[in-house]
């Protein structure tokens, strides 16, 4: 069953075709990839269905509702939410306070101005249960400026999870990463967003990773897909291998 | 809050509430010029510190306060504190409520300037509308008019001052202590946390369904509250209120007070105010040219301790106890 459906969705800078008419579709319980090369209109797709970008033209649906014209917090409450290529943190505050506040959003408690926030036991509780899963747990009192990079991005994806949505774009959490915190950065996401249920898109470069974590990939190049379907169908695609990965089959 | 913070508190707090018994009059109105300011600074930091808007706009907010004081004074024949706090909150909060509705929808630069020309525009209003006001010449707030406690407290007679100034110290004390303990709790609270947040990232918070202007507004509002409180107790003790409670350079100390105490420390504003107050009196006393002599603080300040005199004790603080740690560990 789709959760989310884009119809012919478009959006141009000037000359250039970012997104151009894609007809894109996530099944539900998915972990599903968005590879391509630099300037495909991966990130722009991602930023017009979290409306961080408006489209020119085009239906964005998340089950049977549109969402094309709701705006960033109506859409976070219609399941959607994200992490973003460059790590987005509240620097100065805990490890800890980043995804509490998460989960205050989530449950509508942002707005209580006479409580302490430290003393709300239930979100204390899963803010660190969450830290846990995601292995920073040891770093929860830390200002999140101190973290390293690893940690940065695994920080980024736990604030968006903790959202709970039923639709969580990764947008490129490896990039910046060694390779070996690379492996290590998507064990731990994979397990996580499996592990709730969650369907999730990620934006990613490195195909070794795509093919290993993917139930599902789609390419696209110069605004369009130009291939979609499951790890070894894509891997044999000779389109792919020719425009991504510039070699023949 | 730590025991060895609380220690500090209770050991500040002992000392202002002796403070009148062996500082003599002059000292204690002194004290309490410094402590009503600090409410301005508190309700500012709100802004500054936790929300990351620089407001060069509140002077309106503390002239509200000081007006509405002079104004049911004057015209309403009101001579009760509870009263005027009760007017002066209402007054500085819906002012508040309308200029955080232009303002908020903007940052830096533009709110800066923007809170700067609105302020300015009361400014105005006071020294023109002069048949209602005073204008130039302004209100008297004598406190032989005034009355505490719902009227159980009174100032007649030849030792009226005296017994004015220890009564109204100790009455600003215990708002003061509000107003800290109000404050604290708000800027730990799931808002303040969320204000802290829009601060540091305004597009992470947004995709945390967070409406960023409703929380820049609210701030708004709280922020002048709280100032237009310190003006309402500012007035009695000034005697006067004129239109300079409503010019720029007001705005311009509010901000001085945040920068020489620390505006990412919670006491650093309190401190900077009670400073600033003594700074100005002394410099006043002993030089015609007092404005060099803030003017060369400042940039002491923004020099060598940007992170003003509370902030840079406590990063003193960090490094030698880390210094310790590593020496016997």
């Amino acid at each position: 069953m789709s959760l989310l459906r884009t119809e012919k969705l478009k959006k141009h800078f000037g000359e250039t075709r970012a997104v151009d008419g894609v007809d894109f579709t996530v099944n539900e319980g998915e972990f599903l990839s968005l590879v391509g090369t630099n300037g495909a209109g991966k990130t722009t797709l991602v930023n017009l269905i979290s409306a961080f970008l408006l489209p020119d033209s085009g239906r964005i649906f998340i089950g049977d509702r549109d969402i094309t014209h709701a705006s960033v917090d109506e859409r976070i409450h219609s399941g959607i939410a994200r992490s973003f290529q460059l790590v987005n943190l509240f620097d100065d505050l805990s490890v800890l306070d980043n995804v509490a506040l998460s989960i205050f959003a989530r449950e509508g408690k942002t707005k209580r101005i006479f409580a302490l926030a430290d003393r709300d036991a239930a979100v204390a509780q899963e803010a660190s249960g969450l830290l846990e899963q995601f292995g920073i747990g040891g770093k929860a009192q830390a200002a999140a400026r101190d973290l390293a990079q690893g940690e940065r991005k695994l920080l980024d994806v736990a604030i968006a999870y903790a959202l709970r949505p039923k639709l969580l774009f990764l947008d490129e959490p490896t990039s910046g990463v060694s390779t070996r915190d690379k492996a290590q950065i998507m064990d731990t996401v994979s397990s996580v967003v499996r592990g709730g249920g969650i369907t999730a898109v990620v934006i990613e470069h490195d195909m070794d990773v795509v093919f290993k974590y993917s139930d599902r990939v789609v390419v696209m190049h110069e605004g369009r897909f130009l291939a979609d379907g499951p790890p070894e169908e894509i891997r044999r695609n000779s389109d792919v291998a020719k425009y991504l990965l510039g070699t023949d089959v | 809050m730590s025991r060895r913070g609380l220690g500090g508190v209770a050991a500040v707090l002992a000392l202002l509430l002796v403070f009148p018994f062996f500082a003599g009059t002059y000292q204690t109105q002194l004290l309490m010029y410094g402590l009503t300011l600090a409410i301005a600074a508190l309700g500012f930091n709100l802004l500054l510190g936790y929300t990351g808007l620089l407001s060069f706009g509140h002077s309106a907010f503390l002239g509200t306060g000081a007006y509405t004081v002079a104004l049911m004074m004057r015209y309403l024949g009101v001579s009760s504190l509870e009263l005027f706090i009760l007017g002066g909150v209402i007054c500085s909060a819906a002012l508040a409520a309308l200029l955080g509705v232009v303002c908020v929808r903007h940052t830096r630069i533009f709110f800066a300037i923007l809170t700067l020309a609105l302020s300015q525009v009361l400014w105005t209003l006071a020294y023109k509308f002069f048949w209602i006001t005073g204008g130039t010449d302004g209100l008297r707030v004598p406190f032989s008019q005034l009355t505490l406690l719902g009227g159980l407290v009174s100032f007649p007679g030849a030792d009226a001052f005296a017994k004015f100034i220890t009564y109204y110290y100790y009455y600003v004390l215990v708002v003061f202590c509000a107003c800290t303990a109000l404050m604290w709790l708000i800027v730990h609270s799931p808002f303040g946390k969320t204000l802290q947040a829009i601060r540091d990232n305004e597009t992470r918070a947004r995709f945390l369904g967070v409406r960023i202007w409703r929380y820049r507004w609210l701030a708004f509002v709280v922020s002048g509250i709280f100032t237009g409180l310190a003006g309402i107790l500012w007035v009695p003790l000034n005697g006067l209120v004129t239109p300079d409670v409503l010019y720029w350079p007001q705005s311009g100390k509010i901000v001085f007070f945040a920068v020489l105490g620390g505006f990412r420390n919670f006491a650093g504003p309190i401190v900077g105010a009670v400073i600033f107050n003594y700074l100005e009196v002394y410099a006043v006393a002993v030089t015609q040219y007092w404005q060099i002599t803030l003017g060369l603080v400042l940039i002491a300040l923004v020099t060598f301790l940007p992170a003003g005199i509370v902030g840079s004790a406590v990063r003193l603080g960090g490094r030698l106890k880390k210094k310790g740690s590593e020496q016997f560990p």
